[in-house]
């Protein structure tokens, strides 16, 4: 377990000048993200153009996790279609929580970045909160997003919100 | 017999005495074994024993030998086993009663912790008298273990929940709580000592405050237990509740204190053996206290460690802990203000040995995994007090407490870990 691995130069750039910071005025759909257990709150704000994410903005407090991985993934996702979407969130998803990261690394460009995540598993929900509240907002749920409900509906994309651990 | 020699020559040392003996904490830390054992390749630093306390070889081994030798159910069989157990959860319970100077071990319950204890008292005397145009007063400084159980009782009876404020530094403004302190009040809940941020809260005006209007008073002692002696006659507190675990205990056992009278009038809140005289199908008669409020077969494992726990506390000497910890509670701060950036959260005047803080363009998660990769645990969050982080308008701090095992060297080490957070984010 190395500290390089979690807090790597870009992981620490996009936390020191996050991306797409902000929020979107008249947008097409937003939702909220919050985790209870070190208070980090994050606001997703997107244009929609039929499946796409036209543009996106994203706001809120949080660790230099949560913030780069929202920073990185509003890069990733603007100009995506929905399907395009869902798989990168696969490939997140199993980049943080399983073992060697579902050999997923290679096509996940710059988010790859987040693969250091997994050996430090109480940080695990640090990065995966804004994926899940992109789920929330694409889903155009009105209910906010947190990683503490016991028992979360799934999303429209059919993803469980939990993590596997 | 040498230890035992040692023992009671102890008890005929005055008080004064006792301070003049400082702690040999390197000598502390042997009874800790956990103590030398590393993380993440570097020596731990625990500076996480406001959340939990680690336990000395001498309560381990009075569990180990209650579990080994003597273990069976209390209270129940005429056999040797159960009289053994019974007697050394009794036994636990009168260690207990001197350690508090309680008058009788009538006023002593076992519960699971001072949530429990708290609850106990939110059940079994707020919510039976409680009603519309009744006031509880809280202050503040409280841990959610100290809110939400009135938050329920004020739900379920129509009773109000009124808080009494603190200032910048994290100190309750006594001139405010007693202005909230009115003809409706029923019950003061305070913290003795905050969780978030260490401030030692006058609960001697407090109480006195409360009692001039016939006021009952709940301290949460969660907090204030380990470090400094309590005496709850010499308070006059009329419930006090605290945790074995913060007290280099084991988990699943705490105390609630309760004044005689007061637990001599409250209905049972949870029922099952042990709380009854007999039983019926028309009707039961309940057991006298302490064991009208023990439900169930109960913690004696835990109950027997955290005598223990209590026999350790006193042999090195409760004020000389606290003369340790607050030369380490000096230095840390004086060491930790002068990182550049670092704003120590809660600055009260009298304060026990903890330092909530944050770093400037640091998220203390971030901080505490940077921490945690140097060897140096310390709690990093809300810490069960969320309302305490909205006043000071942070989502959250990093928070380093010391016990009796805590040296200077883990002080410099926690400076040093910090410097290496300042430079990974820098």
């Amino acid at each position: 377990m190395e500290l390089k691995d979690l807090y790597r130069d870009v992981i620490l750039d996009h936390n020191r000048v996050p991306r797409n910071f902000g929020r979107l005025d008249a947008a097409d759909a937003h939702a909220e993200g919050h985790n209870p257990l070190c208070g980090d709150r994050l606001t997703l704000t997107l244009k929609l153009a039929g499946e796409r994410i036209e543009d996106i903005r994203f706001e809120g407090h949080g660790c230099a996790i949560s913030t780069a991985s929202a920073s990185l993934m509003t890069e990733a996702v603007k100009g995506k279609d929905r399907a395009t979407i869902r798989g990168l969130f696969d490939r997140v998803h199993a980049l943080l929580t399983e073992p060697g990261g579902g050999a997923a690394g290679a096509e996940l460009g710059k988010l790859a970045a987040l693969s250091g995540v997994r050996e430090f598993p109480a940080r695990v929900k640090c990065a995966s909160l804004c994926w899940h509240t992109l789920n929330a907002a694409l889903a155009s749920s009105a209910t906010p997003v947190t990683t503490e409900l016991p028992d979360e509906a799934p999303s429209a994309l059919g993803e469980r919100l939990t993590e596997k651990r | 017999m040498a230890a035992n020699a040692r023992e009671s020559l102890h008890a005929t040392e005055s008080p004064r005495a006792t301070a003049a003996r400082p702690l040999d904490a390197e000598r502390v830390r042997r009874d800790f074994p956990i103590l030398s054992r590393s993380v993440h390749g570097k020596p731990l630093v625990y500076l996480d024993s406001a959340a939990s306390a680690q336990r000395p070889l001498a309560v381990v081994r009075a569990v180990e030998d209650y579990e080994l030798n003597s273990h069976a159910n209390v209270h129940r069989g005429v056999h040797l086993l159960s009289q053994e157990a019974t007697a050394a959860y009794e036994g636990a319970r009168e260690r207990v009663r001197r350690f508090l100077n309680a008058r009788s071990t009538r006023e002593i319950v076992f519960v699971r912790g001072t949530t429990e204890a708290i609850n106990l008292v939110a059940q079994a005397y707020a919510r039976p008298q409680l009603g519309p145009g009744d006031e509880i007063l809280i202050t503040a400084l409280e841990h959610h273990a100290n809110i939400v159980p009135w938050q329920m009782v004020r739900d379920q009876t129509g009773c109000a929940l009124v808080v009494a404020p603190i200032n910048r530094r994290g100190e309750l403004i006594l001139d405010e709580f007693r202005a909230r302190l009115g003809a409706r009040t029923r019950l003061v809940a305070a913290a003795h000592v905050s969780n978030a941020l260490g401030t030692v809260l006058p609960v001697a005006e407090i109480i006195a405050a409360a009692h001039a209007r016939g006021v009952p008073v709940l301290l949460d002692g969660a907090q204030a237990v380990p470090h400094q002696r309590i005496d709850v006659r010499a308070l006059e507190c009329d419930f006090y509740a605290f945790s074995g675990h913060k007290l280099y205990g084991p988990t699943g056992i705490g105390v609630l204190y309760g004044r005689e009278q007061l637990l001599a009038a409250m209905p049972p809140w949870q029922g099952g053996g042990d709380m009854i005289l007999s039983v019926t199908f028309e009707r039961s008669t309940y057991n006298e206290p302490p064991w009208r409020f023990e439900a169930g077969t109960p913690n004696m494992s835990g109950a027997v460690g955290l005598a223990a726990a209590v026999d350790y506390l006193e042999g090195l000497g409760i004020e000389a802990i606290g003369a340790h910890e607050r030369a380490l509670l000096e230095e840390a701060t004086a060491a930790l203000e002068r990182i550049p950036g670092l704003t120590i959260i809660g600055t009260a005047a009298h304060k026990a040995a903890v330092i909530s803080f944050t770093l400037a363009g640091i998220h203390p998660h971030d901080l505490g995994t940077v921490l945690d990769s140097e060897g140096v645990a310390v709690r990093t969050g809300h810490h069960c007090a969320m309302p305490v982080m909205e006043f000071f308008g942070v989502p959250a701090t990093a928070r380093a407490s010391f016990a009796c095992y805590n040296t200077h060297e883990d002080v410099r080490r926690l400076v040093e870990a910090l410097e290496a957070a300042r430079k990974v984010f820098g």
